[in-house]
């Protein structure tokens, strides 16, 4: 009885919670003004990398720095196939070439452990971007690349669409017992092994499926941006963006990156215009003291609270 | 029947043998000691048959075929399963989704999440952990977590059960119930072959004994034999 209840309870209330967010989401251009559909758009785009950085990284624990990469894949292929195809083709090839790209640099470094796989990770974003240069300079003679100009509606719908369905699949991964395996590689991978889950396969996918919400979200990104050159579209900040805000928001959850993000985000935002000399200062400030002081991020800050608070409750009564 | 034969198994660290040229053989329903001196290359073994680690050269065979070069997972598929002498749970798991990772990934058939439930639990039972099925698996006492790693690997449906000190830091109580817990393995029909240094359940619970030294096999033969062994007793307690 008390398990079917459960059953019932538990999704309802995030499940309805989600639904009025998705639809106040999904009608903001039409109450909100120009700038909040760009501020929003900026935010979807964090979390989305934020979120897709979490699905692997937090169950496994390995520290991915291959963000950038990924991000960077996805705009170069809007860069490039941006003019002849249509927007949501591209969006979609971008983040299957990352897909692919993950496959490929997963099955070769997953072996790797903690602080190695973190630096050959982060040595793919440079040399994808030197390789880049090499060629754009010396093959096609060019620095930088002009990219189709969207509608800032355009942009964040798609983004939108990105953010749905990269949710999904986080709680669906989440639910499933592949994502059980995955959280039992990171508790240890060889009690894992010898369980019977192929470890290399469940991380290569959940590697790969991560990858691909990243270079989507580049490729449409790159659209807002209208020039990219191989430096703003590999930009190391946004391999260590993702870790940073997933930490702050807390990664024992799957809103906890969410919440991490847009708060990221919104305060980037908010600093980089009040504060423009120092807000990089602020920020580094910030972070030190989330990483000292909430070793689980907001979301366990707030669990914390929330069970201190009932547990007086309990004792009260 | 011979459910698993090794033969000339070897397998050096840098320019250490860990094991030697080692032959050895499993018959189907046995419980079987495998003893020796701390660094004798028993652990070592087992990661070989379990291929943790890959032998060479040397080969072994489950039930007739050769299983060298198999991945861990494969090897856990077609019935081998096995315990770690560090324990090895998932720690901020629940036990009874430990046990159910066993169930759900490690038979050789695969089975519905419905049935692989049933399964976990009715295990938790049989190794006397449903009283903390919803705990987090570190939360437990270190024997409840030797359990759970049995159960673990009981969940894989294996043919083979590998227990790699099942009763080392142990209190007394607690090795008399390992104890009883591994004949009542067996009884399932489970072959069992268990690294063990407390020579009074060795001795009591098994049918036949392997002993390692230096990486390589000294002596083999009934508890009675091995209790007796001259090379034995010399290795053990020195001349």
């Amino acid at each position: 009885m008390n398990t079917i209840r459960d059953i019932f309870k538990r999704p309802l209330v995030p499940g309805l919670i989600s639904l009025i967010l998705l639809i106040l989401l999904s009608t903001l251009p039409v109450y909100g003004s120009d700038y909040n559909v760009i501020l929003l758009t900026a935010i979807l785009m964090y979390v989305i990398i934020t979120v897709s950085w979490a699905i692997f990284s937090g169950p496994t624990g390995y520290i991915s720095l291959a963000p950038a990469a990924f991000f960077g894949v996805g705009i170069y292929t809007m860069a490039i196939l941006g003019e002849p195809l249509p927007l949501l083709v591209v969006v979609v090839i971008g983040g299957l070439v990352s897909f692919i790209l993950a496959l490929i640099v997963g099955a070769l470094t997953l072996r790797l452990r903690g602080v190695y796989f973190a630096i050959f990770t982060f040595g793919l974003v440079v040399l994808i971007k030197e390789l880049l240069l090499f060629w754009e300079i010396s093959i096609t003679g060019t620095r930088g690349r002009f990219v189709v100009l969207e509608s800032n509606t355009t942009i964040y719908y798609v983004m939108l669409g990105i953010f749905v369905a990269l949710m999904l699949t986080a709680y669906f991964i989440r639910r499933s017992k592949f994502g059980l395996a995955l959280q039992s590689i990171g508790e240890s991978e060889e009690a894992a092994a010898h369980t019977g889950i192929n470890v290399t396969l469940v991380k290569v996918i959940t590697f790969a499926i991560s990858a691909f919400f990243m270079g989507a979200a580049g490729a449409i990104i790159a659209t807002r941006w209208t020039y990219v050159d191989p430096y703003v579209a590999f930009n190391p900040l946004f391999s260590f963006l993702p870790v940073l805000m997933a930490i702050f928001g807390g990664v024992g959850q799957l809103y906890g990156p969410v919440i991490g993000a847009v708060i990221f985000a919104y305060l980037e935002e908010i600093l980089l215009t009040t504060f423009p000399y120092y807000y990089m200062l602020i920020f580094g400030i910030i972070l030190v003291v989330v990483i000292l002081y909430l070793p689980t991020g907001l979301v366990g800050l707030v669990q914390k609270l929330w069970k201190r608070s009932s547990g007086e409750q309990h004792a009260n009564t | 029947m011979r459910i698993l034969e090794g033969e000339g198994v070897t397998k050096y660290f840098g320019g250490l043998a860990a094991v030697s040229n080692v032959d050895f053989h499993i018959d189907q329903g046995e419980i079987v000691g495998l003893i020796g001196p701390n660094g004798a290359g028993k652990t070592t073994l087992f990661n070989l048959i379990s291929a943790a680690l890959v032998p060479k050269p040397g080969a072994i065979r489950f039930k007739g075929e050769k299983i060298t070069g198999l991945k861990p997972y494969q090897i856990c598929r077609l019935g081998v399963a096995r315990t770690f002498q560090e324990v090895k749970v998932f720690g901020n798991m629940p036990v009874l989704e430990n046990v159910l990772l066993g169930s759900l990934f490690g038979t050789s058939t695969g089975m519905s999440s419905a049935d692989a439930a049933r399964e976990a639990t009715g295990l938790l039972e049989f190794v006397g952990l449903s009283a903390v099925r919803a705990t987090p698996a570190k939360d437990l006492t270190l024997a409840n977590q030797k359990r759970l790693e049995v159960a673990r690997a009981l969940a894989t449906k294996p043919e083979l059960l590998l227990l790699d000190e099942l009763m080392a830091g142990l209190n007394p109580t607690e090795t008399a119930e390992a104890m009883e817990l591994v004949t009542r393995i067996r009884d399932k029909g489970i072959t069992i072959v268990m690294i063990e240094h407390v020579m009074k359940a060795i001795m009591s619970v098994c049918d036949r004994i392997i002993v390692l030294h230096h990486g390589e096999k000294i002596a083999e033969g009934t508890p009675q034999e091995i209790a007796t062994s001259r090379t034995v007793i010399e290795v053990y307690l020195g001349e």
